[in-house]
């Protein structure tokens, strides 16, 4: 049973992938769409065996490389987080298949879609149930190359395929971090399965390694190198670039890859990896100020996007940040508990803007929006509920596990821990004024679209609807239903067992009463000032701007990333590239080799034709002078 | 006046055979020069044969030289017909224009 969890997706997306011109769009997408939920439901009650009946297994599936001491299984570990993780990717990706049968309804390769995404729920499949780094790594490569594949789904868009390649080539840099963890791993330990490593962590704590001529201590540097491959995947500040850039993608695709699922690999991680991590105080504050710097850098830019999309991005990456510093001050659960309500909302906000660009047929931006709210009811109340849970709106999901970051940073009781805990209530603020922006601008006020007229606009289809129903129960369930689960705190919790390990138990303390009701207070304050600052009085926001246009054009820019990349890295290497191919390999290689030999050969044979000069009378001379030759120097001997 | 001797015979078969030889080299006009050339040097080689064949007291080399006069009949028609076929093909038998096996 648990193997046909991985195995369907994998078996849709052959179908689909290889047989879908045989049996037509229609059949490909109920087949996908289908096996992608048994796997679903299959996952539910693998997570309610683990949760009732304290289920552990690893089944080994096949052995992959035995080699010396080199000894990996293609391998399926369940536990209490891999079981977590299984709900999350196979729920979400089961609903935006089904919810892709709606919105690519008019696109022309909907087998080649359907096929992309079932292989990513595979290849994500395979890296939460992996026992070993190794196999962790297939699936952390075979994410990226869904990922890939999906933003530049639609080929023929020039931007498309350079945020395809964006992104590939960010999560290269990372990945390169990864890998590097991964060799230090086996050449400290000899092995790469989860279980052996963790138990000889303790073993090393003094360990000294000299790395780039700088002595640093093994577990930090383990720590770090595999954190630069989880700052690549999960989007974290200095290698975020691609995030809002993959948004080129379809939005299914963003809503499954870029929010719910792929993106949080990185924090899935720094969880599993909790045994290393515990050790490595370095490594901790530095995760910690890489997540509260990108929650709080992305809220900023969020702030003045006008892309729909392009805002919903940013936010990802900053509760991204978030569920980093959670994991930073030592509460994986929470940052878990994060990842696993975060899901299921920022899944419902993207499919939800998926439903308004639609119904603006193809229109991203927020300024060309507006005044809908009673033309797409459904999708307008879906988003409501979508922004509470992501705002942190009481009893919703993203209010029981926001706050518990933000408390249990507090908790920390050290001084990164209380910086992060201050920067995680400012940009909770932040996070509610971008959101109820943009459902303002998206919504409310005067109708703006020029091209679409008012009565063109129209709700989405029932197919695209119910995923974004049942993603809603979730955004407003989830926190709720699974808060004690997760992260109760009372000493009876016993859900995580050693899939999660704490060398110090964390703190039971409650933070004092008015740091409780401070986030939530601002919260939903900051309703009503969005309200007046986007529908009411629109020119404040505007004024505001002009006043501080400098800092307004560095948000705008995204903090000028992109723009300080390109001068720092991408042209010098293209520069680079040009050189070595006008120069080197036009003139050196090309010169002396292929080109070069051929001109020799060239030049060669035209002498050589000379002496083929068709006149028979030449020929017989030549052979009479040959044959002379012969005979004289037959004759001499 | 001294006698006709062998010497006599081969100069005269080695004269006859350097014509030839030059015939085809030096020739420039037309392709049944070639041809007749080629003749020469065959009857060249019939002289020196038949003078061998007397100083030795062998019939066997008279002999020979029928063979070759016969072949030589033979070939000349032959390359005589190949001649009209390529003029008919080409219209041109002029040995400057033949050069069809140029690469």
């Amino acid at each position: 049973m648990e193997i046909s969890i991985i195995a369907l997706p994998l078996l849709a997306s052959i179908i689909s992938g290889f047989f879908g011109k045989f049996i037509g769009d229609r059949n490909s997408e109920i087949v996908t769409s289908l096996m992608v939920s048994i796997s679903a439901i299959l996952s539910a009650l693998v997570l309610y065996e683990v949760i009732v009946n304290q289920y552990q297994e690893n089944i080994v599936i096949a052995t992959w490389i035995n080699s010396g001491s080199l000894d990996v299984n293609w391998s399926m570990k369940i536990d209490s987080l891999s079981a977590v993780m299984l709900v999350v990717v196979t729920s979400v990706s089961a609903l935006v298949h089904i919810y892709s049968i709606g919105y690519m309804s008019h696109d022309p390769h909907k087998p080649r879609f359907m096929a992309y995404l079932s292989l990513f729920t595979f290849a994500m499949l395979m890296l939460v149930t992996s026992d070993n780094f190794i196999q962790l790594f297939f699936g952390w490569e075979g994410v990226g190359l869904c990922s890939y594949f999906l933003i530049g789904f639609w080929f023929k868009k020039d931007t498309a395929n350079s945020a395809a390649i964006k992104a590939f080539v960010v999560n290269r840099v990372g990945d390169f971090g990864f890998a590097l963890g991964i060799f230090l791993i086996f050449y400290l330990f000899g092995t790469v399965n989860y279980a052996e490593v963790f138990e000889q962590i303790p073993s090393i704590i003094d360990k000294n390694l000299v790395f780039l001529g700088i002595k640093v201590n093994a577990i930090d540097l383990i720590c770090l190198l595999l954190f630069i491959g989880a700052m690549g995947k999960s989007a974290q500040i200095l290698l975020h670039t691609w995030l809002p850039d993959a948004m080129e993608g379809p939005t299914p695709v963003s809503a499954l890859i870029h929010a719910a699922t792929m993106v949080t690999a990185g924090v899935f991680l720094v969880v599993r990896c909790s045994p290393i991590y515990e050790y490595s105080e370095l490594a901790l504050n530095v995760i910690t100020i890489v997540g509260m710097s990108t929650a709080f850098f992305a809220a900023t830019v969020a702030l003045v996007q006008t892309d729909i999309k392009k805002i919903i991005a940013y936010s990802t990456c900053s509760q991204l940040g978030y569920m980093f510093f959670a994991a930073g001050v030592g509460a994986y659960n929470v940052a878990m508990f994060h990842l696993f309500t975060h899901a299921f909302f920022k899944a419902l906000l993207f499919l939800g803007s998926g439903s308004v660009i639609h119904a603006f047929k193809d229109e991203q931006d927020i300024n060309k929006m507006g005044g809908v709210w009673k033309k797409l009811p459904y999708t307008y109340v879906l988003m409501i509920i979508g922004t509470l849970a992501l705002t942190g709106f009481p009893f919703l999901s993203g209010f029981y596990s926001k706050d518990a970051i933000i408390e249990f940073a507090y908790l920390r009781g050290n001084t990164t821990g209380y910086y992060a805990a201050g920067i995680g209530i400012f940009t909770a603020l932040l996070t509610s004024i971008y959101s109820w922006r943009l459902m303002f601008k998206t919504f409310h006020g005067e109708y703006n679209n020029k091209k679409v007229s008012i009565e063109d606009t129209h709700e989405s289809p029932v197919v695209m609807l119910i995923p974004l129903i049942l993603l809603s129960i979730g955004a407003v369930l989830a926190g709720f239903a699974f808060k004690e689960l997760f992260i109760g705190y009372d000493g009876i919790n016993n859900f995580w067992k050693d899939s999660i390990f704490f060398l110090e138990p964390l703190s039971t303390d409650h933070p004092p009463l008015w740091f409780l009701i401070l986030t939530p207070t601002l919260v939903i304050l900051s309703i009503p000032i969005a309200y007046y600052l986007f529908v009411k009085n629109k020119n404040l926001p505007e004024q505001i701007a002009n006043i501080n246009n400098p800092l307004y054009k560095f948000l705008l820019n995204k903090w000028y990333f992109d723009e300080l990349y390109d001068t720092l890295f991408v042209r010098p290497s293209k520069n680079l590239g040009l050189f070595l191919w006008k120069f080197f390999d036009l003139k050196i290689i090309d010169g002396f080799g292929p080109d070069g030999i051929s001109t020799l050969i060239k030049k060669f044979s035209i002498k050589a034709n000379k002496f083929q000069s068709g006149f028979i009378y030449q020929y017989a001379f030549v052979m009479l002078l040959g044959f002379s030759a012969l005979l004289t120097f037959l004759i001499v001997k | 006046m001294t006698e006709i001797g062998l010497g006599h015979y081969l100069t005269l078969g080695a004269v006859i055979f350097s014509i030839g030889i030059i015939g085809i080299f030096l020739n420039r006009k037309n392709i049944i020069v070639i041809l007749m050339s080629i003749e020469l040097i065959l009857l060249a080689v019939n002289i020196n044969l038949v003078s061998f064949s007397i100083y030795l007291d062998d019939l066997s080399g008279q002999v020979f030289t029928l063979f070759i006069l016969t072949v030589a009949a033979a070939e000349a028609a032959i390359g005589l017909a190949i001649i009209v076929v390529y003029y008919r093909n080409s219209g041109t038998i002029r040995v400057e224009e033949i050069d069809k096996l140029k690469g």
